[in-house]
């Protein structure tokens, strides 16, 4: 069974960079996919990375992540605009982040429009019995 | 957009222009091919290499410098300490490293090491004058290890050119790293095989000297 846990982004927003990334990796590392509305900072990104390698172990094996978010530069000028009043406004709010942990998340993709989650497949051990 | 990096390249590259010893970091996702442009860029240009590279990912899982590469072509020339860094990556399994050969014993040892060699390489990043993106132009661009670092180096204001390594397999699609990153100067390679090499260097010289 999966478990996706989503987390407003009110719920980190009052909270220091290194609470923010030590509360989801507890999530990722009990087993959820984080679903998190917004993103986290450039900084705070490389520092999750950063946490997740000192929290390997022969259990944890990492995370896959992957953030959505509409800072293309392509589009019109007015659009532009409207994206950066929008950013200026809400700031890290705007896009999604997805985190998983990697013994279940196999791979994520983005295209950049969609995401698509590669899951591990579990292995059953199944015996066959001599007749 | 494209002019716009490029005059902030420049501006950041005269304010440390005046330097002693300029630090040029390769970076990248593993088995990108940052040593063996590494081992290239140093055989050109000192007549040796720099490290082992390998097929088995995390091969490098320590910082490697090699001071004082010289590169010169027509009136240009560069002086620079070039860092190759492990491969950034937000898992390491170690039976990946089974599966690619290894014994138990030394998969989880090499899987401990590339955990201390992802971390090192993050902390490298504030120290670099300027940074070559290694990626493996089969793979899917859009990788978040890619963006992260490249992100973090934007918000440092550390000039980045972008190199498409492995043209010489048929996978290789350079236009999506085109497409992924349209505001960066990128250069398509094949580190193995030299090709493209030549443009490679023009690139350096035009950005970074």
């Amino acid at each position: 069974m999966l478990t996706f846990q989503y987390i407003p982004y009110a719920d980190i927003d009052h909270l220091s960079s290194a609470k923010r990334i030590n509360k989801l990796l507890d999530l990722v590392m009990a087993g959820n996919i984080i679903l998190m509305e917004g993103r986290l900072r450039k900084e705070e990104e490389k520092d999750l990375i950063e946490i997740t390698m000192e929290k390997i172990d022969n259990r944890f094996k990492g995370i896959e992540l992957s953030v959505m978010n509409p800072d293309k530069d392509d589009g019109a000028l007015v659009d532009r605009f409207k994206k950066g009043m929008a950013n200026l406004l809400l700031g890290d709010r705007i896009g999604m982040t997805i985190i998983g942990p990697a013994q279940l998340v196999k791979d994520i993709k983005r295209d950049p429009d969609k995401i698509q989650l590669f899951i591990e497949e579990t292995k059953k051990k199944t015996r066959r019995r001599r007749k | 957009m494209k002019l716009f990096q490029r005059f902030l390249n420049r501006f950041f590259r005269n304010l440390f222009r005046k330097k002693k010893h300029v630090k040029i970091g390769l970076y990248g996702p593993p088995n990108a091919g940052k040593t063996t442009l590494a081992n290239r860029i140093c055989k050109d240009w000192l007549g040796e290499e720099m490290g082992k590279a390998s097929s088995i990912a995390h091969e490098t899982r320590e910082i490697q410098i090699k001071e004082q590469v010289n590169i010169k072509r027509a009136d240009k020339e560069l002086s620079f300490n070039l860092v190759d860094t492990p491969g950034i990556a937000t898992k390491i399994d170690y039976e990946d490293f089974i599966k690619a050969g290894l014994k138990d014993k030394e998969a989880k040892k090499r899987a401990k090491e590339a955990t201390k060699g992802v971390i090192d390489s993050i902390k490298w990043l504030d120290d670099m004058d300027y940074v070559i993106i290694v990626l493996d132009a089969t793979q899917d661009p859009f990788s978040q290890v890619n963006l992260t670092i490249i992100g973090n180096l934007q918000a440092r204001n550390i000039p980045v050119i972008i190199v498409g390594n492995k043209l010489d397999l048929k996978k290789a699609k350079l236009k999506k790293i085109e497409a992924a990153f349209p505001q960066y100067t990128i250069v398509g390679i094949s580190a193995t095989k030299g090709t493209n090499i030549d443009a490679f260097y023009d690139v350096l010289l035009e950005e970074a000297a």
